[in-house]
């Protein structure tokens, strides 16, 4: 099978030609003639490497009334990925080789998307007993990237084990920074909102102390440390001020911790309860800053679906998280990029090249020259759409973005050379 | 006026002291040999109360009941948070048996306002109080009661001094008599320890101090807040001895009260905690005022979301 790209624009601007032939980019030229089996005018569209996520929950196994890995795999598509790793906060959880090897296994039959699992760094989350992080890396799986995510590795004794022990098969531990004493039943950010709506507070103190610690600790033990959706200022300052010392540290944000603030909770509607929380407009402009002079090295969704009965009640009942993969592109294109924070050879750094070098993805991330794994997403940059959680691919419907506009289309996405996504539209067809 | 009354954001200064003027009208009826008026008849108001408050659903009640509502009880301890029946539930069954008005309290902050932003329900929605957020009723009463005592021509309380002493952070009377009571015109002043103040509170419309003792003297009102036993457990405060020390209205700050001051609560007390028995009954304790005009409030409130027969004797409210 080959197909034909013309008129693709890269993401240094140059237009060019892209022809794919089975696995592989055979050749990028202006030009191209080649009688290919499909051939795609993009109309000066532009084309990054598949987008790649570290943080998505596909709920897959135990919640499959809110999302399954073949229902995330098709809006992770949608989104423009060809590359998601799925959280470890499963029921049962992912803290042995057997369910990581389930998780993967269930994304090679999506066929969609690579689907990379996360292993829990703890025994069912709770903090306590590392799991058998060993065995989840020798998997058929490969495990590299490890998370309590939704519990913070609270324990210091635990969290250093945890950084030491990975060292030696390269892994890297991802954290959900947050103090649990200091969040007790903490609703939202707390501040100047959260003292007249009466919710309570989770301070953004929380987050910053174990980051603060954990880069302590990364320091001392020489260790890979990732942090999890970072949402504060101080938190960016401390990024800003390890990585100056050589930490080893890499961070992400969430899309909708780039665009929404705390001020959303006024309508005490639950679709804006996510953890950790939306925070202060100073707070936004403070991770866009941080992710534009690559403080912050990746933008991750933290895809996190719920069925509906667990957001359509009060807030303080309702779960935590909301929908990101199928927005999370235009959402990054219109605050960064139309902003002019970010150049679009930036935005692939950010979405695509470098979360595949923390994550150990080689075929993802890769330049878009001959000889390199036909993972690729084909943007329409000038369109803009409104987000319809109606007309989501994902199972569940809490959808943040719901009524906005928003600028840039994913039309096509080609996974390990395959057309997964033609012109909008996911190709179900593709383990037929 | 929005439909409904959910927070005192919902009134400008004029609605509210129309609301005021029609409680006051209502009252001097309701002193009259026939206590009920026909104005809600065939209108149904349901109490819909998801944690326990026996003063507040009496007084709602009442209210309904003097103005010829049928009134339902409506107790749903089995809230979703105890995935018991689901406020969506809830709400459709009442809009299903046709109900006009629902008062609802709720233990969650915002339940009210979800209750009426959902469209499950079409009734109005009154904020009987939700979570730690609000309480307009009884901000509303209570604005009535301090405004008896400091009648001015324009129905309004500017100039008064108020202080609102104790656990601000956990307390929904505190941020509706903040809103209200410097919308009409008062000087609000927080005192309580630094623990029981919420971050952010620098954007209220009030001062603060941890000095109850400086700020005493110059009050007008002082309205005592209920502080609950279990925050010790969470280090609000080290003792019920030594907050009651600090920040309890005792004889000795009674007696450096102004002679025209006076006292509210919004019930029920704790005596010899944040209030002594001396204070609580003391001459210029407004406390069974504040219940009495309750009922008046929320008459005034069910009487002006509902719509009611016009009053007559020649008010000049403007419903």
């Amino acid at each position: 099978m080959s197909l034909l790209l013309k008129n693709a624009m890269l993401p240094s601007g140059e237009i060019v030609d892209i022809l794919i032939e089975g696995r592989l980019i055979a050749q990028v030229a202006p030009n191209i003639q080649s009688t290919a089996d499909r051939t795609f005018d993009v109309g000066s569209s532009y084309v990054l490497p598949g987008l790649v996520d570290l943080h998505t929950h596909l709920r897959e196994p135990g919640r499959e009334d809110s999302e399954t890995v073949a229902s995330g795999s098709r809006a992770a598509v949608k989104g423009g990925y060809t590359a998601v790793s799925a959280m470890a906060n499963t029921h049962p959880v992912a803290d042995t080789a057997g369910v990581v090897e389930q998780v993967f296994r269930l994304g090679q039959e999506a066929g969609l998307c690579d689907v990379f699992p996360i292993g829990a760094v703890t025994e069912g989350l709770n903090g306590e007993k590392l799991a058998e992080l060993g065995a989840m890396a020798e998997s058929v799986a490969r495990v590299r990237i490890f998370s309590d995510d939704g519990k913070c590795v609270h324990d210091p004794l635990v969290m250093r084990r945890a950084l030491e022990y990975v060292k030696s098969f390269n892994g890297i531990i991802a954290q959900h920074a947050q103090e649990p004493r200091l969040t007790e039943g903490a609703q939202m950010n707390e501040g100047a909102v959260s003292s007249v709506l009466g919710l309570t507070g989770w301070p953004a103190i929380a987050e910053e102390a174990i980051i603060a610690r954990d880069l302590l600790l990364a320091e001392h033990v020489q260790s890979r440390l990732h942090i999890c959706h970072l949402t504060t200022a101080g938190g960016v300052e401390l990024v800003r001020w390890a990585k100056s010392r050589g930490v080893q540290v890499t961070a992400e944000v969430t899309p909708h911790h780039l665009l929404l603030t705390d001020e959303s909770v006024r309508s005490y509607d639950p679709v804006f309860k996510v953890n950790p929380p939306l925070r202060s407009a100073s707070d936004v402009l403070a991770l866009r800053a941080g992710l534009a002079d690559g403080t912050i090295d990746v933008v991750a969704t933290d895809h996190a679906p719920h069925p509906t009965e667990d957001k359509e009640c009060e807030w303080q009942s309702a779960a935590f998280g909301m929908l990101g993969l199928e927005t999370a592109l235009s959402v990054v294109i219109t605050t960064m990029v139309k902003t002019g924070l970010l150049s679009w050879e930036q935005l692939a750094q950010r979405m695509s090249i470098s979360p595949a070098g923390i994550a150990g993805y080689t075929e993802h991330g890769q330049p878009i020259t001959a000889g390199s794994v036909a993972n690729l997403t084909i943007v329409d940059s000038n369109a803009t759409y409104t987000v319809d959680r109606t007309s989501s691919l994902s199972k569940s419907k809490n959808n943040p973005f719901h009524g906005m506009e928003l600028h840039g289309v994913v039309t096509h996405v080609f996974f390990a050379g395959t057309l997964v996504l033609d012109n909008g539209i996911v190709n179900e067809r593709v383990n037929d | 006026m929005n439909s409904h009354l959910l927070s005192v954001e919902d009134l400008n200064k004029a609605e509210a002291i129309a609301i005021l003027n029609t409680a006051e009208e209502l009252g001097k009826i309701s002193d009259g040999p026939m206590k009920k008026l026909p104005t809600l008849r065939g209108r149904t108001v349901v109490n819909l109360f998801f944690e326990d408050s026996t003063r507040t659903r009496i007084s709602f009640e009442t209210a309904a009941k003097r103005l010829s509502a049928d009134v339902i009880n409506f107790s749903a301890k089995g809230s979703s948070v105890s995935k018991g029946e689901s406020l969506k539930d809830t709400a459709q069954t009442l809009q299903a048996i046709g109900a006009d008005a629902v008062v609802i309290r709720h233990s969650a902050s915002g339940a009210a306002q979800r209750l009426a932003d959902s469209g499950w329900i079409s009734a109005a929605v009154i904020n009987a109080g939700d979570g730690t957020h609000e309480h307009p009723t009884q901000a509303l009463l209570d604005a009535l009661t301090i405004r008896q005592h400091f009648p001015n021509m324009d129905g309004d309380l500017s100039g008064l001094k108020v202080a609102i002493v104790g656990d601000i952070l956990h307390s929904r009377v505190a941020r509706s008599n903040v809103l209200l009571l410097t919308k009409l015109g008062a000087e609000v002043t927080l005192v309580a320890p630094p623990t029981l103040l919420p971050v952010g509170v620098e954007s209220w419309l009030a001062s603060r101090s941890y000095d109850l003792d400086r700020v005493i003297p110059s009050m007008d009102v002082v309205m005592m807040l209920r502080v609950q036993q279990e925050r010790m457990s969470n280090f609000f405060f080290p003792s019920a001895r030594e907050y009651s020390k600090a920040f309890g209205l005792t004889n000795v700050r009674l007696a450096h009260l102004q002679q025209t001051a006076i006292v509210m609560h919004p019930g029920p007390m704790n005596r010899g905690l944040e209030i002594s028995s001396e204070s609580a009954d003391a001459e210029n304790s407004v406390v069974l005022e504040q219940v009495a005009n309750g009922v008046l409030i929320r008459m005034a409130v069910l009487y002006t979301l509902l719509g009611g027969v016009p009053l007559h004797s020649g008010s000049e409210t403007t419903l």
